[in-house]
Parts: structure tokens; C-alpha cells; sequence
């Protein structure tokens, strides 16, 4: 479990979190919606320690981390991976390369054995038939599905996705959902997924948070969402005709 | 400007702090610098050859023009030849083309990392970024320009006796027996300490502006420019500081 007490980050006189008070669980996905700018990217990165946060407390399974010594740190950011918003692949090394990198530099695994966790991570995200190409040389999604490779080569115990499936088209994005809801199922992962995609929200939303203009503004599930009268959730979920119509026949 | 000449001075310290630290993996940091090698100092073989060749032509013409006295002996050209070549052209004019063509690659490399979030991709691994990105660069110049330096004088030394042959202007055995008059074997060594400092700032210089762009592709672009024009301005100031300290 990750609990985060009374995070705030402001970059200069901009505060972009304002005080964020969440707890994730193991074993589901836990999903922060937000316009954009409205600081998701920001509170992923100061939850890693990405940035330097201005004061609240982040604790991994009872260990805070304003509290570990520089090897502590370094041992905790093993057990986290990591899908950035754009992918992040390292563009001078093929999909094989990058999913053995975090392989290469810690554990103890032999050639093969790093070999064969690669591949199973890669046969993992359905992606069996790219290894020695580069990534400028596959699709977004495919790159996505690389990232997410690359992210649990490690087997790691957190999981951090920064709006994994942006820029896809809706069935690869319900794909890749799918697929890191089963991930974090199988593996007891705690999951914590950046989106502003509803779609996403209401087929893997186990618990949703809401940010908006750098507070928590609704926290619940997918099932709760749809039938939220709060003024933050109606103003950013029922914004588009498509889910006005759905509010409408809900409310009927 | 004062103020953010010498905050960029404290950051650049900082950054080169975090960079010489032990690596988490020496086996990837041994890869990486070969790669280095490979692509920083093999990929400038043919330009620092051509310009050298071409450089000790010039010079020798220069020299020869200017000294054409009937009272001065033919050879000491070839001295006047060996000692611009070996003391000021070969060390600077290549480590100033090398900072245009290698220091304009590391900050557009290391940038386009940094915009695309690869660096931060690093940083979650628990890897030192700075460490295993830039250490590598930095140690694959330092170990291959003075290489790239040897190469520059005997080819600027051959460009030079080409060039006096073919116009005719100094007899080659002449300017033989000249570069072989009054050797100062501490010449090389200092050229050699010359081109070892160029390397890295160089290496360093760029690497600083790539690793700390904000933005994308139009700022790494101008980091990579930032990059040249800092690290030139730093051999020439270095140039003129080893000079004074190492002739004087
Ligand atoms: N490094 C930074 N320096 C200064 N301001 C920043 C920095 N990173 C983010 N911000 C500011 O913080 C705010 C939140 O940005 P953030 O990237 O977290 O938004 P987001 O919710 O992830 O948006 P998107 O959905 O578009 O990815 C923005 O106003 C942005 O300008
Ligand atoms: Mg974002």
C-alpha cells in the first residue's frame, strides 16, 4: 500500500498540489482523472520522487521516504516501474535491449535467464514479433506495450502509468487497460494509472480519484461515478453529449 | 547576466558532482564508453585527418612566404611549422571543430533523453542518470582525443612537407632536418595536457546544456547550439590560462 498524507508541490508562486491526501491499495488499479494541467503528471512524479516535494509525507508499505538513506531509496526504486506518458524507450537501444536494460543493472541474472524474462515480459503484452526492431521503428501502442514490459521486467511491487493509453485508438486502449488490470491482479501489484480517458475510468476504475486545480476533488469507484451528483465529477465526466445522454437515461 | 553566468557555474559543478560517482554498474558504464569511443572519437577520424592535412599545407605556405629571406636557412621553416603545429594548431583548431561536431551530438543526444522523459525513465530504475550518461561520454573523450591529437600532427606535419615539395617553396630534406632541430620532447606533453583539458570541457560543457533543457525539440535544438558556442568559448579561455602557465 502507498499512502500519501498532505502532499503539496508548487513549482516558483505556480502550487500545483495543494494538499493530497490518498491511499492506494495492492492487487487493483487505482486511477487519478484531471484535465489537463491539472497536475496528474506532476503528483506522479513527486509520488516517485521525481520531484523534490514541498511537504506532505509518501509511504511505501510503512516506509516513508523523506526518511530512507540514499541505498534505501535506490533498493525501493527497484521495486517501482514505471510506463511514462510518452513511452520513454531508450531510442538507440532495440525493444529487446530496452526491456533487459533494468536487467542488465541490477539482480544477478545470467544471459539467458535475463533473455527469457524479457521475452516472457514481451509475450506478456502480446508482443512476440518485434525484438530487434528500434522503437521509431513500431506503433504508439506498440510502444506502450513495450514500456509496460520494460516496466515489470523487474517484477516490481508498485506500478506507476502516466496516461498509458493516450494517443491510441479505443480498442487498443481498452488492450492495454485490460492488460495492466491484469497485471496488477496476477502480481498483487499496487497500480496507481494517470488518465483523463473515461472510457478507461469505467472498465478498469476500481478506485478513482478526481484532482482539480491542485486539490482531491471526488474520490470513488467506476460505479459510483456514473451516479455522482457532485459538481466536480458532473463538471469534468459529463462534459461531452455523449456522457450528458448517459446522465440523462441514468437519472430516468 | 553576472548573476546567471555564475549560477550556471554552481549548477555545472553541481551536475559534474553527481556525475563522478561509482557507477551502479560498471559492466553497462564499461559498454557505454565504448560505444562512446566508437562514436564520438572513431566518427571524427576523417574530418580531424582532412583538416590537419590541410592546416599543415597552409601553415607551411604562410611560414614559407613570410620567411623568404635569402639569409634565412630553409629548415627553420620546418621548425617554425613543426613548433605552430604541435603547440597551438593541432591541440586547438581540432578540439574547436570537435566541439562543434561532438559537443552539438552529446547535448542534442542527452536533450532529446531529457525532453522525452528517457532520463527521468532512468532516475525511477534507480539509476544515477548523470552518472551512467555523461561519466561515460566524458571519459571516452579524455581517453580518445589525445589520440585524435597524435594523429592531427603527424598528418599536419605531412600536410606541411607535402605542401613545400609540391610548391617547391622548402626542399624535403630540409624540412627534415628541421623538424628534427632543437626538439623539445615537452612539447608533446604539452599538447597532449592541452587537448585532455579540451576533451573535457567539451564533453562536460555539453553535456550540462543537454542534461538541463526544459521544453522539446526547439529547445534542445538551441541547447545543442548553447553547447557549441560554450564549450568553443571555454578552449579558447583555457587555451590562453595553459599557455601562460605551462610555457611561462
Ligand atoms: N517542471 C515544471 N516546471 C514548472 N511548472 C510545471 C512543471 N511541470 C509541470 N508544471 C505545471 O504544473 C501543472 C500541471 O502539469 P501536469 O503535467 O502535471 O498536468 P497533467 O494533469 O499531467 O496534464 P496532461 O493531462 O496534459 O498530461 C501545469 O500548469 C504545468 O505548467
Ligand atoms: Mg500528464
Amino acid at each position: 500500500m502507498i499512502e500519501v498524507k498532505g502532499l503539496r508541490k508548487s513549482f516558483g508562486e505556480h502550487e500545483v498540489l495543494k494538499g493530497i491526501d490518498v491511499n492506494f491499495e495492492p492487487g487493483k488499479a487505482n486511477l487519478i482523472i484531471g484535465r489537463s494541467g491539472s497536475g496528474k503528471t506532476v503528483f506522479l512524479k513527486s509520488v516517485l520522487g521525481l520531484h523534490d516535494v514541498d511537504s506532505g509525507d509518501i509511504v511505501y508499505d510503512g516506509r516513508n521516504v523523506a526518511e530512507l538513506s540514499k541505498d534505501e531509496r535506490t533498493l525501493l526504486r527497484q521495486e517501482i516501474g514505471m510506463v511514462f506518458q510518452g513511452g520513454a524507450l531508450f531510442d538507440s537501444q532495440t525493444v529487446l535491449e530496452n526491456v533487459m536494460f533494468p536487467l542488465n543493472f541490477f539482480g544477478d541474472m545470467s544471459e539467458s535467464e535475463k533473455r527469457d524474462r524479457a521475452d516472457f515480459c514481451l509475450s506478456r503484452v502480446r508482443l512476440d514479433s518485434a525484438h530487434n526492431r528500434f522503437p521509431a521503428e513500431i506503433s504508439g501502442g506498440m510502444q506502450k506495450r513495450v514500456a509496460i514490459a520494460r516496466a515489470i521486467a523487474m517484477n516490481p511491487k508498485y506500478l506507476f502509468c502516466d496516461e498509458p493509453n493516450s494517443g491510441l485508438d479505443p480498442e487498443t486502449a481498452i488492450v492495454i487497460d485490460n492488460l495492466i488490470q491484469e497485471i496488477t491482479e496476477e502480481y498483487n501489484i499496487t497500480t496507481v494509472i494517470n488518465t483523463h480517458d473515461m472510457n478507461s475510468v469505467l472498465e478498469i476504475g476500481d478506485h478513482v480519484i478526481l484532482l482539480k486545480e491542485g486539490y482531491r476533488a471526488w474520490e470513488g469507484t467506476k460505479d459510483e461515478i456514473l451516479h455522482s451528483e457532485d459538481e466536480a465529477v458532473l463538471d469534468f465526466v459529463f462534459r461531452s453529449e455523449l456522457f450528458k445522454k448517459v446522465k440523462e437515461a441514468l437519472r430516468k | 547576466m553576472v548573476y546567471r553566468f555564475f549560477n550556471g557555474i554552481g549548477d555545472y559543478a553541481l551536475l559534474m558532482w553527481r556525475v563522478f560517482r561509482r557507477p551502479e554498474s560498471w559492466r553497462e558504464t564499461w559498454k557505454a564508453f565504448w560505444r562512446e569511443v566508437d562514436l564520438l572519437g572513431l566518427d571524427s577520424l576523417w574530418i580531424v585527418s582532412i583538416i590537419s592535412l590541410f592546416m599543415g599545407a597552409v601553415v607551411t605556405i604562410q611560414t614559407a612566404l613570410n620567411l623568404d629571406d635569402p639569409f634565412i636557412p630553409d629548415y627553420y621553416i620546418a621548425i617554425a611549422v613543426r613548433e605552430s603545429i604541435i603547440l597551438e594548431f593541432s591541440p586547438t583548431m581540432v578540439s574547436l571543430i570537435l566541439a562543434g561536431k561532438v559537443g552539438s551530438n552529446i547535448a542534442s543526444t542527452i536533450g532529446t533523453m531529457r525532453t522525452s522523459e528517457q532520463i527521468d525513465a532512468l532516475e525511477v530504475m534507480g539509476i544515477n542518470s548523470a552518472n551512467y550518461l555523461i561519466l561515460p561520454k566524458i571519459a571516452a573523450s579524455v581517453f580518445f582525443n589525445p589520440m585524435l591529437l597524435t594523429l592531427s600532427l603527424v598528418l599536419g606535419l605531412a600536410g606541411g612537407y607535402l605542401a613545400g615539395e609540391w610548391t617547391g617553396m622548402v626542399v624535403s630534406s630540409d624540412f627534415i632536418l628541421g623538424l628534427q632541430m632543437g626538439w623539445d620532447p615537452f612539447y608533446i606533453s604539452y599538447a597532449i595536457i592541452k587537448m585532455i583539458v579540451f576533451a573535457f570541457l567539451i564533453a562536460s560543457i555539453s553535456a550540462y546544456f543537454g542534461y538541463t533543457v526544459k521544453g522539446g525539440a526547439v529547445e534542445v535544438g538551441r541547447s545543442s547550439t548553447t553547447a557549441v558556442v560554450n564549450s568553443s568559448l571555454a578552449i579558447i579561455v583555457f587555451n590562453y590560462i595553459l599557455t601562460d602557465v605551462l610555457l611561462n
